[in-house]
């Protein structure tokens, strides 16, 4: 049965999407009812982090073996981590405008480094479209690839958790602990994270399918 | 006076109760009044059904890859049979 990840994801997340509503969560002050963006905004980040890091794996692979397969699946897997990074940066500015009450703020060490992040990969998009030759696409493309990855980590989970940030879990202040999340929220947000890590699974498989189609008719001429 | 005593009684409730009340307020503010009414429940299905709406669409469009791929792998087949 290989759709079952697919089936498990789409019932974890109908999961967090009703239980995420309904169950209790901690009366805070400013942030009230919107806590519950964690359940949501939060997993779409680490989705887009986890596919970041598929989109490495492969290119390693692409690199010690050069299959134009590997390069393929590298390149769908940072576009699917792409997209997921544009619900993600939106959610957080709504968020934003309503808790910290601005759309953006350069004060923020997390917000700037994920506008950084995006940058990079979008810089990774435009090197690969410019080139003509295939294996040395693949290759320029995986170095540049591992590059953008360890950027990224740095930008976002690094960098802000060296200075003041108005993100949990930055600037020294742990992140999931006790106030952050109780064991109520636990209950949604890791099924969260797990269900949307899988669904974007699933987007990839498409992305790589949809790709190897465009392969063969090429082949074919 | 055990009518006086009920009285006062009554009385000391009904301060208690809304001190109550006060304190509620007092709390961060929360859907409560929202969830009370119970039509929670109605945009939690409406949020449902449009997910499952959207996945329908993905497995609708994985099942059109399939076709697909089963074409191009028959055309590959064709033509390698008739290059031998």
């Amino acid at each position: 049965m290989k759709h079952w990840y697919k089936i498990l994801s789409v019932i974890i997340i109908l999961y967090t999407l009703t239980w995420g509503l309904l169950n209790p969560v901690p009366r805070l002050d400013i942030l009230n009812e919107t806590i519950r963006n964690v359940y949501y905004h939060v997993p779409i980040w680490f989705a887009m982090l986890f596919m970041m890091g598929v989109s490495v794996v492969y290119s390693i692979l692409a690199l010690q073996k050069n299959t134009a397969v590997n390069d393929t699946k590298a390149y769908n897997a940072a576009i699917v981590g792409f997209f997921f990074s544009l619900p993600g940066l939106t959610t957080g500015s709504v968020w934003a405008k309503y808790t910290w009450g601005t759309w953006w703020t350069f004060q923020d060490p997390k917000l700037n480094g994920v506008a950084v992040s995006i940058l990079i990969y979008l810089a990774y998009f435009i090197l690969r479209s410019s080139m003509e030759d295939e294996s040395k696409r693949a290759r320029i493309s995986a170095v540049y690839n591992i590059f953008a990855f360890v950027m990224m980590n740095v930008f976002i989970m690094v960098l802000p958790r060296l200075t003041d940030s108005l993100h949990p879990g930055n600037g020294g202040n742990p992140a999931f602990g006790k106030y952050d999340l109780d064991s109520n929220m636990r209950l949604v947000f890791y099924p969260a994270v797990i269900g949307w890590i899988l669904f974007s699974c699933w987007l990839l498989e498409i992305k790589n399918r949809t790709s190897f189609i465009k392969i063969k008719l090429n082949e074919k001429i | 006076m055990k009518k006086y005593s009920l009285l006062l009684l009554s009385l000391f409730f009904s301060v208690v109760t809304k001190a109550q009340v006060g304190i509620v307020a007092a709390e961060p503010e929360m859907a409560d009044q929202f969830r009370a009414n119970g039509k929670i429940y109605i945009v939690i299905t409406v949020i449902a059904m449009i997910f499952l709406a959207i996945v329908v669409f993905l497995a609708l469009i994985e099942r059109k890859i399939k076709h697909l791929e089963n074409q191009v792998n028959e055309d590959q087949s064709i033509n390698s049979k008739t290059n031998s």
